[in-house]
């Protein structure tokens, strides 16, 4: 269990790392999947047999593939990706800002108690999960509906020459 | 110990099944386009005379590919054109993992599911692995750094992506008719009877899901009249254009095994999976006798019929070649009549026998396989049906099939669904 | 190796989060940046799965699942955005969009 969930990780950190490291988008895009596939393996690993299916089929299935999509479609060159560097001032000011925000979470994390506690066998699965957020979290449910409706109207408004 | 023995087993044998059907479909694709074009179809190809109606081409095929230069040119991005191949045949092969191939089996006090992977969430399982089948052909097509294999991995992102809603809201129909999101208890679902003689296949509790399924399911293996990602007189290859020898063979591979999975799917959820009709598993286990004879006789009449083909088959070819492969009829009958005396001897001995409980269980499992197999094979020809009798889609015909056609027609199937739940008081 | 605890999982989960902080703030491309606010929200996400395992109630992965639908609504409206400013602008780069500021 241990060794899996290093790898998991390792993997997970490494993708998240090329993603923001590598100049061409469509790279850091297959890095940012590894990375999302790797935190879907986690999810199992933590009982969550719903979410786990989720991640997979929407955030790696759906939305990376939209955002390829997009890195495909636009068919940047990545010789005129040149961005900038960022100056030394802010660089120092934004790491210093970022280790210690970083130092803050870790800070007030290991201060929770962890103790496994029990589990059914329904805990995570889909009837469990569903049933769940059709009873105690309808309203949110219902809203969440409504949101991406209205996502997908605008998106047809936005990407529409002529309405 | 025994466990590990047991899953190793299942995995291997249903992955060898799911490989061999491979260069058996490519077999039906070239015999089945010859067929409906009314030409003769591959026939050169022989070892030792023995041709096996253009089957052994695979052989040639296979060596074939293995043997050519793996060609990598000079512009690609070497890793990902590398890579991509692969994960286009990997997750494919997991998804049947959790494909039931018979009831679960009960042998020696052990129950052993007939699946590599008994998941809870089984059938979604298969959407999320093909979901990211995808990435092997973008990957192939914008690592290509090609022109038109970049409009192949375009175009199959946008197909894929706007096609997997109604597949997913095809099965979800499904998930409510039968209550249940695993497919072995689907399976099971399906051998109850409908007013007491129709059985309740998903196809008849179902038949708009079963519409919108199938229509998705074409789609999302690139099968004509859906294949534009590779759509050879627009786009050259698609986004298999610059691969050569086993590389492109792995994306030949890939589609095949796409479509034995689509058909093992249709097969599980609209067309009883293992079901044998009118006989579920106690039945077979309680007439187990008499479904060995049954199974035995076909076979043997099976073989029988075979080597009288072959008669016909080797005078028609009679001085024909003036070599070895005018004797494949002779060697194919002979092979026959032998597989179906033994079959008959078996026949016989079955009367003389009784089985014990394990062997009619065991025999029980065999026909629920069988049946899953013949399903399979027919949804296989399907789909080569189909795509040498329909002519392809224009690119802006096939998005508007999907979004106007095929997601409102999945949602009325999904409030019918509903509704008639309720009205029966199930729901 | 040990254990794995609650606290592998959080720590895991806050450098995965920094990662995409660092990713917003140095890189200018917004597909970029667009790509490290979806690896933030999986961060987050595993926090509320951890804490939905440990303290044995579902309600994480209601939320994760909530976290979900609005990042593929983000997903559609931000893309969106993108392929407009691209039309019209011919960059992805943030720093050439400066039309309100000069």
């Amino acid at each position: 269990m241990a060794v899996a969930f290093y790898i998991l990780a390792f993997f997970s950190v490494l993708g998240g790392v090329l993603m923001v490291t590598r100049r061409n988008p469509l790279s850091g895009a297959f890095a940012l999947v590894l990375s999302l596939v790797s935190l879907a393996g986690l999810f199992a690993g933590l009982a969550a047999e719903f979410v786990f299916i989720l991640q997979v089929l929407v955030y790696a299935g759906a939305i990376m593939v939209l955002i390829i999509f997009t890195i495909m479609l636009l068919n940047l060159n990545p010789n005129e990706m040149y961005e900038a560097p960022v100056g030394r001032f802010h660089t120092v000011v934004l790491v210093a800002l970022c280790a210690v925000g970083l130092a803050a979470f870790i800070q007030v994390f290991s201060q929770l108690p962890s103790a496994v506690t029990a589990i059914g066998p329904d805990f995570g699965s889909i009837e469990g999960v569903g049933e769940f957020m059709l009873t105690r979290y309808l309203y949110p449910f219902e809203l969440v509906s409504a949101l991406l409706l209205v996502a997908i109207v605008g998106v047809v408004l936005l990407a529409k020459k002529v309405i | 110990m025994t466990d590990y023995l047991i899953i190793t087993g299942k995995a291997v044998f249903i992955w060898a099944i799911a490989l061999s059907f491979i260069p058996l479909l490519i077999w039906f694709e070239r015999k089945g386009a010859a067929f409906i074009q009314d030409r003769a179809g591959p026939n050169r190809a022989a070892v030792a005379g023995i041709r096996l109606a253009g089957l052994v081409h695979n052989i040639a095929d296979v060596i074939k590919l293995l043997l050519k230069e793996l060609l990598v040119p000079p512009h690609v991005n070497r890793l990902y054109f590398m890579v991509a191949p692969l994960l286009g045949f990997t997750f494919i092969l997991l998804a049947f993992a959790v494909i039931p191939w018979a009831d679960v089996l009960e042998v020696a006090g052990r129950r052993i599911s007939m699946q590599v992977a008994d998941l809870n969430a089984g059938v979604l399982f298969v959407l999320a692995v093909t979901s990211l089948n995808v990435y092997g052909i973008v990957l192939a097509g914008w690592s290509s750094n090609n022109k038109f294999a970049l409009l192949g991995g375009l175009r199959s992102t946008a197909q894929m992506i706007s096609y997997e809603i109604p597949l997913g809201l095809g099965i979800a129909g499904v998930f409510m008719a039968f209550q249940s999101v695993q497919l072995n208890e689907i399976v099971r679902g399906q051998g109850e009877l409908l007013w007491g003689f129709l059985p309740k296949w998903g196809l008849i509790v179902q038949p708009l899901g079963f519409v919108v399924f199938l229509t998705a399911a074409f789609a999302e293996t690139n099968r004509n009249p859906f294949d534009l990602p590779e759509g050879e007189s627009e786009i050259v290859a698609g986004y298999h254009v610059e691969y050569s020898g086993i590389r492109f063979a792995l994306f030949y591979m890939g589609e095949y095994a796409g479509i034995v999975l689509s058909s093992a799917m249709i097969t599980t959820l609209f067309f009883g999976g293992w079901q044998v009709p009118w006989l579920p598993t106690d039945a077979l286990v309680a007439h187990a006798p008499t479904v060995l004879r049954v199974l035995l006789a076909a076979g043997g009449l099976g073989a029988l019929v075979f080597a009288l083909l072959m008669v016909v088959f080797s005078r028609r070819v009679r001085g024909a070649f003036g070599d070895l492969r005018e004797y494949e009829g002779h060697v194919l009958g002979i092979f026959n009549i032998v597989v179906a005396a033994a079959l008959l001897i078996m026949f016989i001995w079955s009367y003389s026998i009784t089985l014990p409980e394990w062997g009619a269980r065991v025999v029980a499992a065999v026909a629920q396989v069988s049946t899953f197999l013949l399903k399979l094979v027919f949804f296989c020809w399907l789909f080569i049906w189909v795509r040498w009798s329909l002519p392809r889609f224009r690119y802006d015909q096939l998005m508007r099939l999907g979004w106007k056609s095929m997601i409102p027609l999945a949602f009325v199937n999904l409030f019918a669904t509903g509704l008639v739940l309720l009205l029966i008081g199930r729901g | 190796m040990g254990e794995i605890t609650i606290h592998h999982y959080l720590y895991l989960s806050a450098i995965l989060f920094f990662i995409g902080v660092y990713g917003v703030l140095f890189r200018r491309n917004l597909i970029v940046m667009f790509m490290s606010i979806e690896l933030m929200l999986n961060a987050v996400n595993l926090s509320f799965i951890t804490f939905a395992r440990y303290s044995s109630s579902m309600d994480g992965h209601v939320i994760a699942f909530f976290v979900m639908a609005l990042a593929a609504g983000e997903a559609g409206v931000g893309l969106a955005i993108l392929v407009m400013v691209f039309r019209n602008r011919a960059t992805v780069q943030a720093d050439d969009l400066t039309l309100m500021r000069d």
